[in-house]
């Protein structure tokens, strides 16, 4: 099974890079760009065909490593 | 008394501590990052470096090594452990410490020296800062800017529990004096029972007068008492 993960800096949390890309994407005449948040995409191929445990699997690793839970937010993706 | 270094790949200011403990007689051990028992020491020193290159999030993958349960024991049985730089990095992700460490807020590496206000003299590693408050250490580092709430931030101001403030050559902590943007020009904490001792600056690199100083022998003699 492929699952994807995507970490990004909480709402709150300043994110210099994403603010210097949006500036450059200014810069270079897209004048109606908002925001930019920039984030990790980690795509993950579980041997597991049990939907449920895979769930929890990947709960598990997002909180324990692939995301500081203090600054960051996670989002999955089941394909 | 006897120390361990603990050495990640990755790690390289391990030499540098290891050269600085033995200067003051600390019988060092080096200890590798893959070692499941810690060697019978007083105090752990996780060193400053790029330890896994910075993957993910610095300071993470070492934060998930095999010797990291033996320090946390270390620590619950009152052991001492200092994190410099990257040590402080892993020190957060482990959990050990509190806040998080975020990039530079003007986003480049600094290389130079700062001026620090030594804040608790109360604790085990700056015991011998009471004469001199106002000490120039060298930082290096990308991600030193320490960032926490609020409530945290209060605690850890009320608790005494940071070590060391960013400031001018007179001892004035402001905001012109902070190279990195850290919450309230924090530098170092320490956690609640005062046995761990986190830090950006590197006292290791300032332990002889052919280095250009001597602020870093401060913490290394206090070490040495009792």
């Amino acid at each position: 099974m492929k699952i994807s993960v995507t970490v990004t800096l909480k709402k709150d949390v300043l994110d210099p890079q994403g603010k210097v890309v949006k500036q450059t994407l200014k810069n270079l005449g897209y004048e109606n760009i908002e925001d930019v948040r920039q984030g990790k995409f980690f795509e993950i191929e579980l041997n597991e065909n049990d939907q449920v445990k895979a769930k929890k699997i990947i709960e598990e690793i997002s909180k324990k490593l692939l995301t500081n839970t203090v600054i960051e937010d996670y989002s999955i993706n089941y394909k | 008394m006897k120390s361990s270094v603990i050495v990640f790949p990755g790690s390289n200011c391990d030499r540098d501590v290891a050269v600085a403990l033995e200067k003051f007689q600390i019988k060092n051990q080096m200890v590798w990052h893959n070692e499941t028992i810690l060697p019978k020491c007083d105090l752990v020193v996780l060193p400053g470096g790029f330890s896994y290159g910075d993957y993910l999030r610095t300071g993470c993958i070492a934060s998930k090594s095999k010797i990291i349960n033996s320090i946390i024991e270390h620590v619950k049985k009152g052991g001492l452990v200092l994190g410099i730089c990257n040590g402080f990095q892993i020190l957060i992700e482990t959990g050990l410490l509190p806040g998080v460490l975020l990039r530079n807020k003007k986003l480049k590496f600094l290389s130079k020296n700062v001026f620090l206000k030594v804040i608790n003299t109360d604790n085990r590693f700056c015991s011998n800062y009471k004469n001199k408050d106002i000490i120039k250490l060298p930082i290096a580092h990308n991600e030193g800017n320490f960032f926490a709430d609020d409530s945290l931030i209060k605690k850890l101001e009320d608790r005494n529990l940071i070590a060391f403030k960013y400031c001018d050559s007179q001892g004035k902590v402001e905001k012109i004096s902070n190279p990195n943007g850290s919450s309230n020009n924090i530098a170092g904490i320490l956690n609640d029972k005062k046995n761990i001792l986190g830090m950006m600056p590197h006292p290791e690199r300032l332990i002889d007068p052919i280095l250009s100083g001597e602020d870093g022998s401060i913490l290394f003699t206090s070490l040495l008492k009792s």
